[in-house]
């Protein structure tokens, strides 16, 4: 079989598309390497969903943390304290476990001109159970590096842009929070890159891969127990982990820039 | 471990739990507790031993030095660590026998790679075959730790990079115009300087540390995780002491054990970071 | 040629093990898969196997250390070295036999049963069926009809379909067996047994020749003298399997 053969069959192999069967005797390394980047969607789906929706609400949580109201500030600290002081495989576990648990029941929801089911089932497959704890970690980690950065805002920017007559939404919003940003970007980064990483975690925990659709990680170990060989896929994985996080690295680079490019 | 247990099928409530709790197994999972603490204390030496070599080979003199201090940095930053416990252990391992194979064996005819078997000398096979399970335990706890320490060596050498650059270079110059060589320099100046700016870091990286030990499973030690999970699984009439899946338990335990870890140690730090920026021109420095 | 050089290898190998190893091994077992292998309320591995290992052991003459392993990495610790057998309930299949030996069976092949919650009476064919990663059962399910949830250990398969995860778990029989029984009826057989795989044997690293053939000879002992037939009608509620 060519190897171009091969990526068509199995590319989207870790969507469920392609060819069905996994490849069980005479593993090429074609297939090795066309199969783990096929579950590397799956990585950088976790990453982008968790980091997506991890950011906004990292940063309501970091305000939260700041506020001086109590009934805000005690339970985003609570939260950021219970998810920080343990470890994310023992979090995947205790979540899972808590999902199952979980009457399985659907609604359907009416919005006017579509409806969309909802299912707790879903809870449990990794696509919707596992992002949810991975959001859920980053920021948590993330709102902890918004508040410290909060923190140091410097107090005269402040004082500046209340003389000129702005609220405190618009101080909040236009002095506040992207200064913070600036501030926190080079710690925020390299909690993107942990999250990042932290996605091979997933199926290896306690979500279960369904019809043998998995992450890069679930495909290196399958073919590590196929070919009795760790030498050769997880090196693979390893080399597609270092190019993707120099990709990563090269975005928040370029991120870095426009929120500094008004310094000189 | 009480007279009262001789029987388990004839106890039951209070004295079921402490015959229950007091199982040659549970002991052992008592004692893996122990095992995630040596590893921390013994991991912490060699990750600041190879943290200086990395921040120093970045900035050394020589460019290939630089060079192998910049790609180990960022190769390890780069690589998820479960995905490196998966195979640097064991290529470790079989480095280390191949090595002595090489040493001890010279006169071993056959090939070490025969098809998939990794083969040396009976002499040569690391810990010998003979040796007692302890010892078999011990080497592979040994190998973690190594592990463990290579790939939070390089984060430490990011971090002390990053903290020798800190130290104001008005300080070294002064100390240069008293006359002082690069050595003294390094040793009374630079050095006791750096520990300010490098603690919040290393604080940092001692939590992240602290939340990968459950990956000490994937490597064959038998630690707090495992026993969790062997302890929590469903225990059929075939046991002494039957019970249904209690794994969510056996994990809240673990939660909490961390949780009261990072706690402690979080207090630990913000102790030692007022301790060590007294005097300095930091924010959390008194003058 | 090829063989010479083979011939030669064996004789160099056995020439230099008997002169130097006091004829120590390790047995290397899962420890989770009752009545096979599992690790007692001592702490220490029991079961099935553990008792036919220390029969052979005698036998044989050989001293023998238990130590577990997860499942997924059995084999490659296998030939890297870090223990000399695997006996943890493996069956014989082409698969594996590419990569390792296997001595002779010391278990017939048990056929794999499906498990539901009782009262289920689905097709099996596309149901959701729960089984170990890389089990024969995985595989078997794989490249059937059916929809495949995998599983690390061989307790989350079970608990999978207790909470409603899947419809059913495909197992060894024996393993199952345990489980049904102790679950006051919550649990029971369904569909039809299917055999896939062949025995349970020893594995062995293929250059380790002389191992496997000390272990033949032991196995072939205690099925001679009906310890073995006494062990499984002792551990599979009274089995009579005839040697």
């Amino acid at each position: 079989m060519s190897c171009a053969q091969t990526f068509t069959d199995y590319a989207f192999r870790a969507l469920g598309y392609g060819e069905r069967a996994l490849p069980k005797a005479d593993i090429s390394l074609c297939e090795q390497i066309v199969l783990i980047g096929s579950g590397l969607i799956w990585n950088v789906y976790f990453a982008v969903v968790a980091l997506g929706f991890g950011f906004f609400f990292a940063s309501l949580v970091a305000f939260g943390r700041a506020s001086d109201r109590k009934w805000l500030s005690l339970p985003a600290a609570t939260f950021i304290f219970l998810v920080r002081g343990s470890p994310l495989f023992i979090q995947f576990f205790i979540v899972y476990e808590t999902f199952v648990l979980l009457p399985k029941v659907g609604w359907d929801i009416n919005l006017g001109f579509i409806e969309i089911g909802i299912e707790t089932r879903w809870l449990t497959r990794a696509w919707l159970g596992a992002a949810i704890v991975l959001f859920l970690n980053t920021s948590a980690y993330t709102a902890q590096i918004f508040y410290g950065a909060l923190k140091s805002v410097p107090r005269g920017d402040i004082e500046a842009a209340r003389a000129i007559g702005m609220n405190t939404v618009q101080i909040n919003r236009r002095i506040i929070w992207p200064t913070m940003l600036r501030l926190a970007w080079p710690s925020y980064t390299n909690e993107a890159i942990f999250l990042f990483h932290a996605t091979a975690l997933v199926f290896f925990s306690s979500f279960p891969a369904w019809q043998q659709r998995g992450d890069s990680l679930y495909y290196a170990s399958y073919f590590a127990d196929k070919t009795f060989n760790p030498f050769v896929p997880y090196p693979i994985i390893a080399g597609f982990f270092i190019l993707f996080t120099i990709l990563l690295i090269l975005l928040f680079g370029w991120a870095n820039k426009r929120l500094n490019r008004h310094l000189s | 471990m009480f007279n009262h247990c001789a029987d388990p099928s004839l106890v039951d409530g209070l004295s079921w739990w402490s015959c229950y709790l007091t199982t040659g197994k549970h002991i052992n999972f008592y004692q893996s507790f122990l095992v995630v603490f040596a590893l921390l204390l013994l991991t912490v030496p060699i990750i600041l031993a190879f943290g200086f070599a990395g921040a120093l080979a970045r900035r050394s003199r020589m460019l290939p030095v630089r060079w192998f201090g910049l790609g180990y940095t960022s190769m390890v930053r780069g690589i998820p660590d479960i995905i490196f416990f998966l195979f640097v252990p064991i290529a470790m391992d079989q480095g280390i026998e191949y090595l002595r194979h090489q040493w001890k064996c010279s006169d071993w005819l056959e090939p070490v790679r025969q098809g998939n078997d990794f083969v040396v000398c009976t002499a040569a096979k690391m810990p010998l075959g003979i040796s007692p399970q302890w010892v078999h335990e011990t080497y592979g706890f040994l190998l973690a730790t190594l592990a463990f320490a290579i790939v939070f060596g390089a984060f430490a050498a990011n971090t002390l990079h990053g903290a020798l650059g800190a130290v104001p270079k008005a300080q070294l110059e002064t100390a240069a115009a008293f006359g002082m060589s690069r050595g003294q320099i390094f040793r009374r100046i630079h050095l006791p300087q750096m520990w300010a700016y490098a603690l919040p870091g290393l604080s940092n990286l001692w939590m992240i540390l602290i939340k990968a030990t459950p990956l000490l499973f994937l490597l064959g030690v038998e630690d707090i995780v495992y026993w969790a999970r062997e302890l929590g699984g469903t225990k059929t009439a075939r046991f002494a002491y039957p019970h249904p899946d209690w794994r969510l338990g056996y994990f809240l335990v673990l939660l909490v054990f961390y949780l009261g870890l990072t706690w402690v140690s979080e207090k630990f730090f913000n102790n030692l970071t007022r301790r060590v920026s007294k005097g300095q021109t930091t924010i959390g420095g008194t003058v | 040629m090829k063989l010479t050089t083979l011939l030669t290898t064996a004789a160099l190998a056995t020439g230099i093990a008997s002169a130097s190893m006091a004829d120590a091994i390790r047995m290397g077992t899962e420890g989770a898969y009752p009545p096979y292998n599992f690790v007692n309320d001592a702490g220490e591995v029991d079961g099935f196997e553990r008792e036919v290992g220390d029969a052979l052991c005698e036998r044989a003459e050989l001293e023998c250390t238990w130590v577990t392993n997860d499942w997924d990495s059995i084999i490659p610790n296998l030939v890297s070295g870090n223990y000399d057998t695997i006996i943890a309930g493996m069956s014989i299949t082409d698969e594996r036999d590419e990569v390792i030996d296997f001595t002779s069976e010391y278990f017939p092949p048990d056929p794999s049963t499906y498990v539901a919650l009782a009262g289920y009476d689905g097709d099996l064919s596309g149901a959701v069926v729960a089984a170990q990663t890389s089990t024969i059962q995985a595989s078997y399910i794989a490249s059937s009809g059916a929809t495949l949830v995998e599983f690390a250990t061989p307790e989350e398969t079970v608990a999978a379909v207790r909470n409603g995860e899947a419809d059913a778990v495909l197992a060894d029989d024996a393993f199952l067996a345990d489980i049904v029984n102790a679950s006051n009826g919550e649990l029971a057989f369904t569909g039809e047994p299917v055999s896939i795989g062949g025995g349970i044997g020893m594995g062995i690293r293929e250059s380790d020749t002389e191992l496997k053939d000390k272990m033949n000879a032991a196995i072939a002992s205690i099925k001679a003298d009906g310890t073995l037939t006494a062990l499984i009608a002792k551990w599979f509620d009274g089995r009579m399997v005839k040697y």
